[in-house]
């Protein structure tokens, strides 16, 4: 019986990636749909009426809209490969850190990112403080999920790119690799792992993207 | 799991995430001791279960501790499969509608929450429209999974969706007085209104649910101080 696997996806966008990792790793063939978010497809629409985001994950038929559930959703449909710890307590454990990672470290490392000069100091307090509880996090292990790639590697998976894209903007080093040994040597790691090392963004259309917004957003902050 | 577990809620009396798990544990049968945590001035043992957030809920089940509520109700159904009624149903589809709309009914709590920021006007004003639309989303989305008028309120059935919702919207009337606004219309809302009303009605609920009184008194205090709960 054929299935019929979509993505809804966009170039740039981390959330979209950890799908497009899944599949890959469970070697599930499935067409990708390219989204134009400042013009979306009526599909689109049509499959995430309320968030109109990406990604959408739709399989015969059937949308699955939010990274995170659809993550669970690929781990529970194609049961090889598992992704996510089959122990209930370590399955909580990379929820709980995967939700941190997009509540609390996205946000403060976003924070960092578009701060003026004069804030940066105050901005990177706390991106820091999150990062050590990270680093904690990888103490004695190669990956987030063990020896192999899983679940919470692909939940941090935006973060080990956009790391050295932000120090490279900003001419900063936020992960140096005497306070973050574990968390250095994670993102090496993770860049180059199989499959995860053939679906980076290009790095220079990621650069170019990521310095207008902060272009934009610095532009917006300043008083006329 | 065996006969000599030990299962520990930290709490708070008003919180609405506590809340859901004391309901979770509840509706399984799984026998806990719970702790009423003074926010103002953490236990020691709070901050060592949960370092990152220092909030609660957390449970400890033989002394491993697990934050989050929606982490925690997960853990739970997990733990204690075949304890009482499941929480989220088995196929993966099912699973994923479920796990979307207990994240949306978080948003919703996070926007009623901000109706008790002590801001100006325009910005109640605002977080209230929010509010409203975030209901009218999820009235409509609701009714995808009730075809009929009603939810079919069962203690029998209960699930996640139906503790998210009692946990955010039933202490609605509380709400109502301490705000001195509408914060849930029956007339706007029938579907989410009556299955509220349906809900706070079972004694499963009505044993976790604060007292009426204290929480409104507890509510005006956070809207003339702003102290985030």
């Amino acid at each position: 019986m054929a299935e019929e696997v979509k993505l809804f996806r966009t170039w740039s966008s981390g959330y979209a990636l950890r799908i497009v990792w899944a599949l890959k790793l469970k070697g599930i063939e499935y067409e990708t749909i390219f989204e134009d978010l400042t013009n979306k497809s009526p599909s689109l629409l049509q499959y995430n009426p309320i968030h109109g985001k990406v990604p959408v994950l739709v399989h015969d038929g059937k949308p699955v809209c939010e990274s995170l559930v659809i993550l669970e959703y690929v781990d529970e449909t194609w049961k090889h490969n598992p992704l996510l710890p089959q122990d209930p307590y370590e399955k909580s454990m990379a929820r709980f850190w995967a939700n941190f990672g997009d509540d609390k470290l996205m946000k403060s490392i976003w924070q960092l990112f578009i701060a003026r000069e004069k804030d940066q100091d105050v901005a990177a307090v706390e991106a820091l403080e999150n990062l050590k509880l990270v680093e904690e996090q990888l103490k004695g292990k190669k990956f987030f999920h063990g020896e192999t790639v899983g679940y919470l590697d692909l939940a941090f998976g935006w973060f080990a790119d956009f790391v050295s894209i932000l120090e490279e903007i900003m001419s900063l080093k936020l992960v140096d690799g005497e306070r973050f040994p574990h968390l250095s040597s994670w993102i090496q790691h993770f860049i180059d792992a199989p499959v995860i090392r053939d679906c980076w963004p290009p790095r220079d259309k990621m650069i170019i993207k990521f310095q207008v917004m902060r272009e934009n957003y610095l532009a917006a902050a300043t008083p006329k | 799991m065996g006969e000599e577990d030990t299962v520990i809620l930290h709490g708070m009396w008003a919180s609405t995430y506590v809340k859901r798990v004391e309901l979770a544990l509840k509706i399984k049968g799984i026998p806990f001791e719970y702790v009423e945590e003074d926010l103002s001035n953490k236990s020691a043992l709070l901050l060592k279960y949960n370092p990152v957030q220092r909030k609660v809920p957390v449970l400890v089940h033989n002394g491993k501790p697990i934050c989050e509520s929606l982490v925690i109700l997960e853990y739970i159904d997990e733990t204690w499969p075949s304890h009482g009624l499941q929480l989220l149903p088995k196929d993966p589809y099912e699973r994923a509608r479920v796990r979307f709309w207990a994240a949306y009914i978080q948003q919703l709590l996070e926007s009623m929450a901000k109706l008790f920021n002590p801001d100006h006007k325009e910005a109640q004003e605002k977080a209230l429209e929010e509010m409203y639309e975030k209901q009218r989303i999820l009235e409509e989305g609701m009714r995808e999974f009730f075809p009929e008028e009603s939810p079919n309120v069962h203690p029998e059935k209960l699930g996640i969706l139906d503790i998210m919702i009692v946990s955010t919207l039933g202490a609605f009337r509380a709400q109502e007085e301490a705000l001195g606004v509408k914060t849930l219309d029956p007339e706007k809302n029938p579907l989410l209104f009556s299955w509220v009303e349906a809900l706070i009605q079972l004694p499963v609920v009505k044993e976790i649910i604060p007292p009426f009184e204290k929480l409104v008194s507890l509510l005006q205090f956070i809207k003339q101080n702003g102290i985030k709960f």
